[in-house]
Parts: C-alpha cells; sequence; structure tokens
C-alpha cells in the first residue's frame, strides 16, 4: 500500500503538478489580474473609485445584510442542529434534507421565490402594502435572500460534532440539577464552539459575495439596494472598468481576510481537540 | 425542555442529608416481611431454602413470565457486611439537622463519617472476594440479627416497570427490589435491557408504567436531579472542558452550595479517590482509571442516597479493572451507599455485588445473591448464563439421567463433570462414561478439558496434580449433576445412580 503510494513517482509528480497549475490557471492568476487592474493607474485612482459614495453605500449594504444574515443563521443553525441531534422525531431525516436545499437549489430561484412571495404578484403582497412594508426591493428582501443561500452553513458544521459528542455529558449535567441554558453554556458550547465559529465563517463569507438571490430581489436601486456584487456588476457593465475592479478588490481582499481566519480558526481547533480529547 | 436547577428547600438533596428514610415505611405491597432471616441463613442444603423462598415469595406476586419476585431470601447476607455500614448511611451526617440548602452542605461532612468514622465492624469488607461477608448472615453475630432487620427495607424498588421503544420492548414489568446499603448488579447479555433500566432509575428515560421508588418515595415523576441519585457513565461522560476540580464540583455549584464548602468538598472526595494533586488536569490528561475515579468523585459529590454505575469498567483495559473492581468495590462498602450497577460481565457482577438482578430480553429472570443464582438458577436462561455451562440437548442418553424425559436439554458446568485420572482405580464404575478428550489447554491453577462423551461435548476441569492427559486419549467421567430444563424452569437434577452416596453441592475441582 505505501509502495503503490510512493512507489510511482512520476504519477505524484504528475498529479501534484496538475493541482497546482490548475488552481493557478483558473484561479489564482483572475484573482491577480483583478488586482492588478484595480491598480492599474496607481493607488489614487483605486482609492477615488473605491470611496465613491454608492461604492460606500453598497459595501455598508452588504456588510449589513452579511451581519443580519450570519446572526439568524446562527441562531437557526444552533436550533436545528440541537433538534436533529438530541431529539429523536419523526420526520428528522426530513428536516436535515430540508437544511441542504439551498445547496441544491439555484440562488436565482431562491430570489424568485422571495419575488412569488412579497412581490406584487405574491399572496402576502396584499398584507403587506396595507401595513406599508417592503420586502422586495428593499433591505430585507436583500437580507432574507441571503438568509436563504447561506442557512445551511452553521448547522451543516455543528451536526456532525454534536453527533460525535453524543449526549452523556449533557446527561450528567442535568442529573446534577443543570438547567438548560447552564447546561449548554457550560457543556455544550465548548464542544461546538470552533465548528460554529468556522460555520460563521463560511456562512460569511458565502453572504458577503452572494449575487444570484440578490441580484432579483434587489431592483437595482444605486445607494439603496445595491450591495457591493451588484454594484460591481452595475460598473462593469456600464465600462466602468476601473472602478469595478477597485470595488472587486475589496471583495477579494474581504475573501482573503477570512480564508486567514478560517485557517487559524482551524488551527485552533485541532489543538484544543489534542488538548483536551484524549 | 424546562429544568429548574434550583434545589426548593424541601427539595430533594436536603431529604437526603435529613433523616433520611428511616421512618418511611417499607414499600407497600412490597412483602419484606416474608424474607425471614431464617431464609438467608442455611447455607448448606442447596436444595431447600434459598431458592424455595425465592420462588415463594416471588410467587406471591403477580408478576407473569419470566419475572421473578423482588424478594431477596439472601439479602440477610450481603446486610452482614452493610449491616454494619448502615449507621453511616442513616445518619447522613452530624450536622444534617438544618434542612434544605444548607444540608446540602452538611451531606458532605456525612462522607467523612463513612470513611473516617467508620464503625467497627468495618474490617468486614476486608476480605471482599471471599465468602465471609456474603455469608455474614451465616454466622449471626449481635449485629447481624438486627442487619437483617435494617436492610430488610427496600431502598430501591421497582414494580411492574415497563418500557418500550416504538416495537422494542427494552423492559417488560420488570420487579426487584434492593436493599439499603447494598450493592447490586443488573446483569445480561447487551440489548437486555439492563441498561435501560438503570436509567428509568435515573430518570433519564420514562417508564410507560409501574413504580420506581428510592428510600419508600415513588419517583416517577420526579425530576433526575431530585432523585438523590449520584450516576457513573459508561464512559464517564466527564465534563471533557472542565478541570477535575470543576467536574466534581459541578453537582454542588448546581445546589447553589457556597463557594467554601464547594472546595473542602471535591478536596475531600478527591483525596477519597486518591486524585489530590490532579484537580487542575482535563480528563483528557488522564488515564482510564484516573477518570474512572473522578467520575466516582463526581457522582459521589452531591451526597446521593443511591448510586448508579454504567458498565463502569467496560471502558478500562482488562489489566486494571479486576484493580478497579477491587477498589470500587471496596470504596461502596465503606460509604455504605446503596449501589446499583450495570455490567455484562458474569464474574463482575458475581465477584463485586450483593445481589445479582440477570435480565434477558427486557425481562428479570432472576434475582439473588451470586451464590443462589449459581446454585439455584431458576430459569434456563439463568444455568446457561452464570458459570461455564454447556447446553445438552436429549441428555437422557447419559449414565444416571435415564429417566429425562426425552428431547429435554440441560445445563452442565465444568464442576459436575469429575474426570477420573488414568491409571488410579475408577470409583464409581457403573456411573461413569467413557469419554475421549478432545482438547487440553492450561488454565493456570488446572487444566481445562475439552471431552466427547456419546457425541456430547463436555468440558471439566482437571488437576494439575493427577497424571497428565493428552488429547485424543480415552478417561472415565463421572457426571454428577446437571441443570435440566423444564419448560421455563431449571432444576437441578442428581446422577441416579450416586443417590446412595449422598449428594451436597461439592465443588468438585
Amino acid at each position: 500500500m505505501d509502495g503503490w503510494r510512493r512507489g510511482n513517482g512520476t504519477l505524484r509528480v504528475f498529479l501534484i503538478a496538475f493541482s497546482f497549475v490548475f488552481i493557478t490557471v483558473f484561479l489564482v492568476l483572475p484573482l491577480c489580474q483583478v488586482l492588478w487592474k484595480a491598480f492599474e493607474f496607481g493607488f489614487r485612482p483605486f482609492w477615488e473609485s473605491v470611496s465613491d459614495q454608492y461604492a460606500l453605500k453598497a459595501l455598508k449594504l452588504s456588510v449589513l445584510t452579511t451581519v443580519a444574515a450570519v446572526i439568524c443563521n446562527t441562531a437557526f443553525g444552533l436550533c436545528a442542529a440541537w433538534a436533529v441531534t438530541r431529539f429523536s422525531f419523526r420526520g428528522k431525516g426530513f428536516l436535515i434534507t430540508l437544511i441542504d436545499i439551498p445547496f441544491a437549489v439555484s440562488p436565482v430561484i431562491a430570489g424568485l421565490v422571495f419575488i412569488m412571495t412579497f412581490g406584487r404578484l405574491g399572496w402576502a403582497y396584499p398584507f403587506l402594502s396595507a401595513h406599508d412594508i417592503k420586502i422586495v426591493f428593499a433591505v430585507p428582501g436583500l437580507v432574507l435572500a441571503t438568509i436563504f443561500v447561506t442557512f445551511p452553513f452553521v448547522a451543516r458544521e455543528i451536526i456532525p460534532v454534536l453527533t460525535a459528542r453524543g449526549t452523556d455529558e449533557e446527561e450528567a449535567a442535568v442529573l446534577m440539577g443543570s438547567g438548560f441554558f447552564t447546561t449548554f453554556r457550560r457543556v455544550t458550547l465548548p464542544h461546538i464552539r470552533w465548528a460554529l465559529l468556522y460555520g460563521v465563517i463560511l456562512c460569511t463569507a458565502r453572504a458577503m459575495g452572494e449575487f444570484g438571490a440578490v441580484s432579483v430581489v434587489s431592483g437595482h436601486l444605486r445607494g439603496r439596494t445595491n450591495t457591493l456584487p451588484l454594484h460591481i456588476e452595475i460598473l462593469f457593465r456600464e465600462y466602468h472598468t476601473l472602478q469595478s475592479f477597485s470595488a472587486a478588490a475589496i471583495l477579494v481582499a474581504t475573501a482573503v481576510l477570512i480564508l486567514v481566519a478560517r485557517n487559524i480558526v482551524e488551527g485552533i481547533s485541532r489543538k484544543d481537540a489534542d488538548y483536551y480529547v484524549r | 425542555m424546562c429544568v429548574s436547577p434550583k434545589p426548593s428547600s424541601g427539595g430533594m438533596p436536603g431529604a437526603r442529608g435529613t433523616a433520611p428514610f428511616p421512618a418511611s415505611s417499607p414499600a407497600p405491597g412490597k412483602a419484606p416481611g416474608e424474607l425471614p432471616p431464617a431464609a438467608a441463613a442455611p447455607f448448606r442444603g442447596p436444595q431447600d431454602s434459598p431458592a424455595g423462598g425465592a420462588r415463594e415469595s416471588g410467587s406471591g406476586r403477580p408478576a407473569g413470565g419470566g419475572a421473578r419476585g423482588s424478594a431477596f431470601p439472601g439479602h440477610g447476607a450481603p446486610g452482614g457486611d452493610c449491616g454494619a455500614m448502615s449507621p453511616g448511611t442513616g445518619t447522613g451526617g452530624p450536622g444534617t439537622a438544618v434542612p434544605g440548602r444548607a444540608s446540602a452542605v452538611s451531606g458532605a461532612p456525612g462522607l467523612g463519617i463513612g470513611t473516617s468514622g467508620l464503625k467497627p465492624g468495618d474490617s468486614a469488607p476486608a476480605g471482599p472476594e471471599s465468602e465471609a461477608p456474603r455469608g455474614g448472615a451465616a454466622s449471626p453475630g449481635p449485629g447481624g440479627a438486627k442487619a437483617a432487620g435494617e436492610a430488610a427495607r427496600a431502598h430501591v424498588s421497582l414494580e411492574g416497570v415497563n418500557k418500550s421503544f416504538g416495537d422494542f420492548s427494552a423492559a417488560t414489568d420488570v420487579s426487584f427490589s434492593l436493599p439499603e446499603g447494598t450493592l447490586g448488579a443488573l446483569l445480561g447479555p447487551s440489548g437486555s435491557g439492563k441498561t435501560t433500566i438503570l436509567r428509568m432509575i435515573a430518570g433519564l428515560e420514562t417508564p410507560d408504567g409501574g413504580d420506581i421508588r428510592i428510600g419508600g418515595t415513588r419517583v416517577n415523576d420526579l425530576h433526575p436531579s431530585r432523585r438523590g441519585i449520584g450516576f457513573v457513565f459508561q464512559n464517564y461522560a466527564l465534563f471533557r472542558y472542565m478541570t477535575v476540580f470543576d467536574n466534581v464540583a459541578f453537582g454542588l455549584k448546581m445546589q447553589k452550595v457556597p463557594r467554601a464548602a464547594i472546595g473542602e468538598r471535591v478536596r475531600e472526595l478527591l483525596a477519597l479517590t486518591s486524585m489530590e494533586g490532579l484537580e487542575r488536569r482535563y480528563p483528557g490528561q488522564l488515564s482510564g482509571g484516573q477518570r474512572q475515579r473522578v467520575a466516582f468523585a463526581r457522582a459521589l459529590a452531591p451526597s446521593p442516597r443511591l448510586l448508579l454505575l454504567d458498565e463502569p469498567f467496560a471502558a478500562i483495559d482488562a489489566k486494571v479493572r479486576k484493580e478497579l473492581r477491587s477498589w470500587l468495590r471496596d470504596m461502596i462498602s465503606r460509604l455504605g451507599i446503596t449501589s446499583i450497577f450495570v455490567t455484562h460481565d458474569q464474574s463482575e457482577a458475581i465477584e463485586v455485588a450483593d445481589l445479582v438482578i440477570i435480565t434477558n430480553g427486557g425481562r428479570v429472570e432472576q434475582a439473588g445473591t451470586p451464590l443462589e443464582l449459581y446454585r439455584d438458577p431458576a430459569t434456563p436462561f439463568v444455568a446457561r448464563f452464570v458459570g461455564e455451562s454447556t447446553v445438552l440437548e436429549d441428555y437422557g442418553a447419559l449414565v444416571g439421567f435415564e429417566g429425562a424425559p426425552r428431547g429435554a436439554s440441560c445445563a452442565v458446568r465444568p464442576e459436575f463433570v469429575h474426570v477420573c485420572p488414568p491409571g488410579e482405580p475408577v470409583q464409581f464404575g457403573n456411573s461413569s462414561e467413557d469419554a475421549i478428550v478432545e482438547s487440553v489447554s492450561f488454565r493456570g491453577s488446572s487444566l481445562e478439558l475439552r471431552l466427547r462423551v456419546k457425541g456430547y461435548e463436555l468440558t471439566s476441569f482437571y488437576s494439575l496434580e493427577h497424571a497428565p492427559v493428552a488429547p485424543g486419549e480415552r478417561v472415565k467421567v463421572l457426571i454428577y449433576r446437571v441443570y435440566a430444563f423444564d419448560g421455563g424452569e431449571a432444576r437441578l437434577v442428581n446422577n441416579s445412580r450416586l443417590s446412595s452416596q449422598g449428594n451436597g453441592y461439592n465443588f468438585v475441582i
């Protein structure tokens, strides 16, 4: 087995080289291109296009929707993961499948779903218009669409950890008179904290970059419902290449930051596991 | 799930410390009175009393099927060893007059009594594996009768408890009771419902029907934390992200015991379990044996009145297991706390427990002292499960058992089969069988022989003192007795050709 793995030198070299070349050509170079385009004429033009009021507003809106979506999905993820791993009930498998829907469904459909629900043709429209609530083509719609698209991340990260840990520590705590929240805070949370953070980070990354679903419900009102990815697209369509790439550079930078954070969390959690478990 | 962690003033933890249960009448319907101490005494005459007693008291209850009665005629025996202890249990600490919250603390010194303030009679459990503590009642000292009377109060009792998970019945009409201060074992193969029974006592599972009583109080509807239970989980379930100290202190913190008292109590328990100096370690940094001791200390910290242990030795390698077994036995005897542990290992149950409850398929097959189970298995299952029995089908062909009904089967233990050493005169020639030695394996103090007799395969022990035998050799064997299966019953049947020689139960090795 070892011989099979190590012995074939050419295959090994080929596979490693192929992976590197592939990633470089299709991922790294295009991203470098974005940065290069952004800084093509130096830092000043970049800064000017980034500090444009609409770009700033788009960034702010992106951050807002991301934060809202992450908070909702963290809460939802914890509840769902808890329910799925701690109780046995009819339709549990179904619930787990449902959680995965956003992975399978195209984001555009997610957007359309909200249009068909809350939009002019939607069944909730009469109620909403009667109470003067705007969802579609407004910030709430953006948040809803982002939530829809990112909602499996936290639950998906926590469920395996909770399953692997079992329930006996919690049972022990309850036997000793610990209430639900104490048990969660003192016993369960320490186990899932890194998985939770990891899920939150992935969720953030996805929410920041979300385009499809948001694009459908946004209505592209510049300065009001344009998130950063939408803003970039609009600029690009209007042949404002520099501005477009400058804004894109910001998105790339956040992505890199998030990746770094993810790796740090992963490292810590591994060390943590070595220390506390076995 | 809404859990109120507060130990309300009249709550159980307090009740534990304060005058525990002396006043509480024995569970109604239970008939401790029908266990005369006399029934506990006889050690000789296997056929007559202990078994008879058990069956009669069993038949007094409505229990159907294989559910044996809840009475333990032999419980006086453990009483001999725990009776000495029970003053320790009963007191619950000198400062126990204060009810409520404070008593949780005062429960702490209660343990001190268990450790330091042991009664003189404590020397008894010194040799737990000898027959002495169990046979305590056989030589009734002045305290013996009293101990038996004390122990007659059932501390834990289950009556007609049922539990099913979907279509699977994990417990069917389970009834048994355990006197105060005794160590009981729930023994059975995996899936026999023993863990479910333990978890129902703890309140981690809700029975579908039946009554569970602890100290005379029905606890079915009591929250687990109010039942006064210490629970040691199979894999210990130590809080991995808390230090040893915090693990042990957790239960006390939940009871809102003052900080200083917690520190004192934790140190006391760590000293008891020889874990001093490891307070700041995390469970992941401990060995299996150390973890078990932490789990034990954690379970004992809130001064429970009942200790439940789920497969306490399963996670430990065989070498340390025996050591821990006697450590635990010793510790429980010293504290005098009523305990129940679950195991699938019969040697564990038989060596450690005062009372063994054998479960099979969700039912209680038989409950009794290890010796009773061993000597007088009530059902075919017990006969097969306890001891290293071999089951023979249609054994009527064997010499001395011609009277067996056609098609009947029986269980034979190795000690029922005597191998006549080659070259020595055969004592009971006309009751012996010809056998061929199939294999010989060395068992330390003896040899284990696998023998073929008329197509049956039997096992026997063979002393190293005798002339050696080799595989393939022909020997004479004498089968003293078998456990004949008769419907759902198991019955001791002696070799009919030996009847003139008398038939005390002599272990033949």
